[in-house]
């Protein structure tokens, strides 16, 4: 039996042009040539997609969920960033 | 427990309860982390195993068309199969671990695959009751506490509904077909009808996970509730094929809006998931093969992927000297 398994890959897909690349799941395979044909198979049997992105999975750093307040709590204050927050005339409402 | 793991765990049960998802990052009870591992993976699993008894047909399927269809319908198992793999792995197991589970036994996948497909209209049945109890289970998983589970869920929910069309067409142009070719089609449904009953897993009394998995937002409704719709959804669809399901103590039930039905034989249930099934031997094996004929290929293209990496480093580095 095989001992070392395939780097995972994580797989973005744009789903149509003027659209971003969006996330739609991993899979494994032995370089980035073999994981753009079978994120073909697996993620656009239904024409899903008209470009793909394969990442290795081990090249993304993430937030940690720990950090979620720190970095994501000091904009919960800033309502004024809300185009909403301003009221104005009903004159010039749908400014 | 330290007061640390008292808080996330707190948390953890606040969130459930308000509906939100847990992504792979969160903190999590080791519990329901296991659990997940298990009901994913034996998913997965389900996945990959069922590509064998409709696999049996390609080749003798009865038309290039009902050809195409069922090569089609066993490339979105197979894809259902690596979308819940990779799901699974999220919760910090490996690929190998998973497989190694399967191909020694230890890790279970749906006993329905145990039983043999013996012609045709057995295709035909597999799509309309198995994948119509399939989908009867899985649509709740979409809305399952878990991020990754349920968004393969929609996934899979979104190309299963062309399976269990496919099936009911099948069984409709035989039932509509000679009497011999209807007569397959009732063979298929009285072979079919009692374990796809089974998909659902034993009666609530009887199912010692189910609570908990409730409380979790995993399960949405009990086995006994699924089993229950799936019979009032499927009753009706018999009748229009002309077929009769074969369950002598069936009938409609006024006061409780639903079909009554006869007793379910759990001993043909716990024996064919204890391995006694028509089919475990075989496809277990089966699997097996597969995994240990491919071995040279995943080692290849390893080798592969290493010498070309090798290769594009050498050629830069001598761009760059």
């Amino acid at each position: 039996m095989s001992s070392h398994e395939w780097p995972l890959w994580e797989i973005f897909v744009r789903s149509r042009q003027g659209l971003g690349h969006k996330h739609v799941g991993s899979l494994h395979a032995a370089d980035a040539e073999m994981a753009i044909s079978n994120a073909r198979d697996v993620y656009t049997r239904r024409q899903e997609g008209v470009s793909i992105w394969v990442v290795p999975a081990a090249a993304i750093t993430a937030s940690s969920p720990d950090d979620k307040d720190a970095l994501f709590d000091p904009a919960n204050d800033k309502v004024y960033r809300h185009p909403t927050f301003y009221q104005l005339p009903d004159e010039v409402n749908h400014m | 427990m330290s007061p640390v793991e008292m808080n996330l765990e707190a948390r953890f049960e606040a969130y459930v309860a308000e509906d939100k998802k847990i992504e792979p990052k969160d903190w999590m009870p080791d519990a329901y982390r296991k659990t997940l591992i298990r009901q994913i993976s034996q998913h997965a699993h389900s996945e990959i195993v069922g590509m064998l008894p409709e696999g049996n047909w390609i080749t003798r399927a009865p038309s290039l068309k009902r050809k195409a269809i069922l090569l089609a319908k066993v490339q979105d198992e197979a894809g259902h199969g690596l979308y819940l793999y990779s799901a699974c792995e999220t919760l910090g197991v490996s690929r190998d671990e998973v497989l190694n589970d399967l191909h020694s036994g230890k890790a279970k996948y749906s006993s329905i695959f145990n039983y043999p497909t013996l012609n045709w209209a057995d295709i035909g049945a597999v799509g309309w009751l198995v994948d119509g109890a399939a989908i009867m289970n899985q649509v709740p998983l979409c809305k399952c506490s878990y991020g990754p589970y349920a968004r393969a869920m929609v996934r899979v929910c979104k190309e299963e509904s062309f399976h269990q069309r496919q099936g009911f067409q099948i069984m409709l142009t035989m039932a509509e077909g000679t009497p011999d070719q209807k007569a397959m089609a009732q063979d298929a449904l009285n072979r079919w009808w009692w374990p796809a009953l089974m998909m659902f897993g034993p009666s609530d009394a009887d199912s010692p996970h189910s609570a908990q998995s409730m409380k979790w937002n995993i399960k949405r409704f009990s086995n006994d509730e699924l089993r229950q719709k799936f019979v009032d959804m499927t009753v009706p669809q018999a009748e229009l094929l002309g077929l009769t399901v074969p369950d002598p103590d069936l009938r409609w039930n006024e006061a409780r809006g639903h079909y009554d039905f006869g007793p379910i034989d759990w001993e043909e249930f716990f024996q064919v998931i204890q391995g006694n099934g028509p089919c475990n031997k075989e496809r277990l094996d089966a699997r097996r093969t597969a995994h240990e004929r491919g071995a040279w290929v995943r080692d290849a293209a390893a080798a592969h992927a290493k010498k070309s990496a090798a290769r594009r480093a050498n050629t830069s580095e001598t761009h760059a000297a």
